[in-house]
């Protein structure tokens, strides 16, 4: 199964065998200042956001293959959600992977992220390759409004069901 | 179930064209299997399964009428995954245009921009 698609500042996701979600993305800067953008806590924390409303008041980074990492996100209600991983892998300008982890996982398993960083003539060609633990956890993920088809029937169901009560606090905000 | 089992019956249960094809049929109204079964030139038992999976997930639901026994939809866990997924989607789009201006303001600063406050220093453990 191979899905594809373009979002916004050319986004593309890719399924690519069983168990992995790609992501392509070319940025307007030299490669070296992408991983830093990565890698630094101070400039992760200007951008690796999430949804509007919502603040990363912790970013701990410890760049070395065994470190760990630890993100903590807030939004103004003061709802949290919480990741972390360890480092798999680490290259300089090119190359990172680490495990992931949601305090509240979201899908089954323990992920590892792999990020390479490819030189596009002073550009940077962004990969993100997420491998999940199992066929089902990366289909779970994927079965998504980013997939057409189904975009299509979530937007017309969406249109359909109207507003509905929300479960709790936390989804509401994401929502 | 724990959310997160609720959500992979959920995923299971949407990844099947027919069943969302049935879950926008019911988005409309309740239905019986009947009526469910007229579009998709499929026999009966073969609808049923998927009503029974649609079912298992809680999507849908059996009404109070004996004899139609229509199904109806439950919003709840669509509404759950599909505002889950919707946070993964925002969240890369999203990210990546900041990302984009903060690469654009380091290489116009022509060094690294400084952290917005000591709270954001704070965090940083090297």
């Amino acid at each position: 199964m191979t899905t594809a698609m373009t979002k916004g500042g050319g986004l593309k996701v890719t399924a690519r065998g069983e168990r992995e979600i790609v992501m392509t993305r070319l940025f307007d800067a030299p490669r070296e200042l992408v991983f830093a953008a990565f890698t630094v806590p101070e400039l992760v924390q200007r951008w690796l956001l999430g949804p509007p409303g919502w603040m990363m008041p912790v970013c701990e980074i410890d760049l070395r293959v065994g470190g760990r990492y630890r993100y903590l996100w807030r939004n103004m209600e003061g709802v949290e959600m919480g990741a972390s991983g360890t480092f798999r892998e680490i290259r300089p300008p090119d190359r990172i992977v680490h495990t992931e982890n949601f305090d509240e996982p979201w899908y089954p398993g323990e992920s590892t992220v792999t990020t390479e960083l490819t030189d596009k003539g002073g550009k940077t060609l962004l990969t993100v390759t997420l491998l999940y633990v199992s066929k089902a956890a990366r289909d779970g993920v994927l079965k998504s409004p980013m997939e057409g088809g189904v975009a299509q029937s979530y937007d017309r169901l969406d249109e359909l069901l109207g507003h509905m009560p929300r479960p709790d606090e936390a989804r509401a905000t994401f929502s | 179930m724990t959310p997160s089992q609720r959500l992979d019956a959920t995923f299971a249960a949407l990844a099947d064209p027919t069943r969302r094809a049935i879950l926008a049929r019911l988005a409309t109204g309740a239905a019986s299997v009947t009526e469910l079964a007229e579009p998709f030139a499929m026999s009966q038992p073969a609808v049923s399964k998927h009503l029974k999976m649609l079912e298992r997930a809680g999507l849908i639901s059996r009404g109070r009428d004996a004899q139609r026994r229509p199904r109806q939809i439950e919003a709840k866990p669509l509404a759950e995954a599909t505002e889950w997924l919707e946070a993964y989607r925002r969240f890369w789009e999203g990210n990546f245009q900041r990302l984009d201006a903060l690469l654009a303001e380091i290489q116009t600063a022509g060094g690294r921009p400084a952290a917005r406050s000591k709270k954001a220093r704070r965090g940083r453990r090297t």
